[in-house]
């Protein structure tokens, strides 16, 4: 047998790797190799963890009930108050999209380039915010257990996900007046799935639970929207420092 | 400790809101571990606890006992773990503002573990293995940091850990390698 790899070393630390314990046992540079490898994971475990008080348990019950006591109200805000805050917010993108617009309209050819820079920076970063909330209706239906009997309600994200369209179609239009064509597709793309979600049933089948999940993973929308995440990340980082 | 799990989930379906203290009683210190070393930081590890037995209660229709209930519910901190991780890094600056104790240095809250001067909590570490292990882990990415914790300190399989980031079974394996080699790079010179 080859010697193996670092990662099979790995695997094996980890229990999933048991076809080198052969070769280990009778090789002596990779039985020092897999020992190396040990004392550094085992040296891992040394990663202290702040101490939690002895009540620690009952302050978490006593804290979850105040908060359940506001549950109502937050429940209530949850479902409607945030509907204004979020045309609002998608009203404001418009607005600024509109400056940064009528902006270039005057400017000289290296300042506007300049404008566009930071133009697509600040829509990259609000709709930054919009896509974590898809996303997390996105991963909570991928990840749903399949009913086993009967149908499984999905009311909630349904509701989240005709919420978040009004804000979708807004950010898509201001990222096509930007000509951000990448931006513009993606949320094409997202708004083509969230319909899906907010047309089903509140409570689906396995079967109509399947074929949600279908079109998620057929656009590869998750993919997408992780990695726009990464490049909003960026731009903070670069907006912040501008 | 699972059959005490699904008697309390049980009686807590049926409308006895009281048995979820059993499940909170038994569960809050790992979630509130699992998030701490995911987080690196105590307050967003306390916000985890809270918003994970939150969430929990509010989905608990939808767990169904194929997995055990700690399972379920440790998914449900690490993806919450990882939004607040991701959502720190969009907004450096309401993060420093939030995290930042009067008086304390506020790149110091933030940054935590990743920092390299050592802060309060860092200070009782004392020890340079525990302080190279946690400066590496603030240093990893969010994704190599999640599938590492996920695997040697909670021991889950590859293929939960990839559910719960939406990876394949190979960029699961790939982020841990990653994490592996950064801690292997750092604290070899120590420890052998």
């Amino acid at each position: 047998m080859k010697h193996p790899t670092e990662e099979q070393f790995v695997l094996y630390y980890y229990g999933e790797g048991a076809e080198i314990e052969e070769h280990v046992a009778q090789c002596e540079a990779c039985r020092a190799q897999y020992q190396a490898l040990q004392r550094v994971l085992n040296s891992v475990d040394s990663f202290p963890v702040p101490e939690r008080a002895p009540d620690y348990e009952s302050r978490v019950w006593a804290a979850l009930q105040k908060h359940d006591k506001r549950m109502e109200k937050r429940s209530r805000w949850l479902t409607w108050g945030w509907r204004p805050m979020f045309a609002a917010a998608a009203m404001a993108m418009l607005v600024l999209g509109a400056f940064f617009a009528g902006l270039g309209w005057h400017k000289s050819a290296p300042v506007q380039m300049a404008d566009n820079g930071v133009r697509e920076r600040v829509l990259l970063v609000a709709v930054g915010d919009h896509l974590e909330r898809s996303q997390m209706v996105l991963v909570e239906l991928a990840n749903a257990g399949a009913p086993a009997a009967g149908k499984l309600d999905i009311s909630y994200e349904q509701e989240t996900a005709e919420d978040l369209l009004e804000s979708n179609r807004l950010y898509r239009q201001t990222a096509a007046r930007n000509g951000d064509v990448a931006t513009a597709g993606l949320l094409d793309d997202l708004e083509r799935v969230l319909l899906e979600i907010a047309h089903s049933p509140a409570e689906v089948s396995a079967r109509q639970l399947e074929e949600l999940r279908r079109q998620i993973e057929d656009r590869g929308i998750l993919f997408k929207v992780r990695v726009f995440g990464s490049r909003a990340e960026q731009s903070s980082g670069n907006t912040n420092s501008l | 400790m699972e059959d005490s799990d699904s008697v309390a989930v049980a009686r807590v379906k049926a409308g006895d809101g009281d048995a979820y203290r059993a499940l909170v009683d038994r569960h809050s210190r790992s979630v509130f571990r699992l998030a701490y070393r995911m987080t690196g930081n105590e307050q967003d590890a306390e916000d985890v606890v809270q918003e994970t037995f939150l969430r929990a209660y509010k989905q608990l229709h939808r767990y169904e006992a194929r997995a055990s209930f700690g399972t379920w519910l440790y998914r449900i901190a690490s993806n919450y773990s990882l939004d607040l991780v991701r959502s720190r890094k969009r907004h450096p600056q309401t993060a420093l503002e939030e995290s930042a104790a009067p008086g304390e240095e506020a790149g110091n809250a933030i940054h935590g573990i990743a920092s390299d001067t050592p802060g309060p909590d860092r200070l009782l570490f004392g020890d340079e293995v525990q302080r190279t292990v946690a400066a590496t882990l603030g240093r990893l990415s969010q994704q190599e940091r999640t599938a590492f914790v996920l695997r040697h300190f909670e021991g889950q399989s590859i293929e939960e850990i990839g559910s719960s980031l939406g990876l394949s079974g190979n960029a699961t394996k790939h982020s841990i390698f990653r994490a592996v080699q950064k801690l292997r790079r750092a604290l070899e010179p120590l420890v052998t």
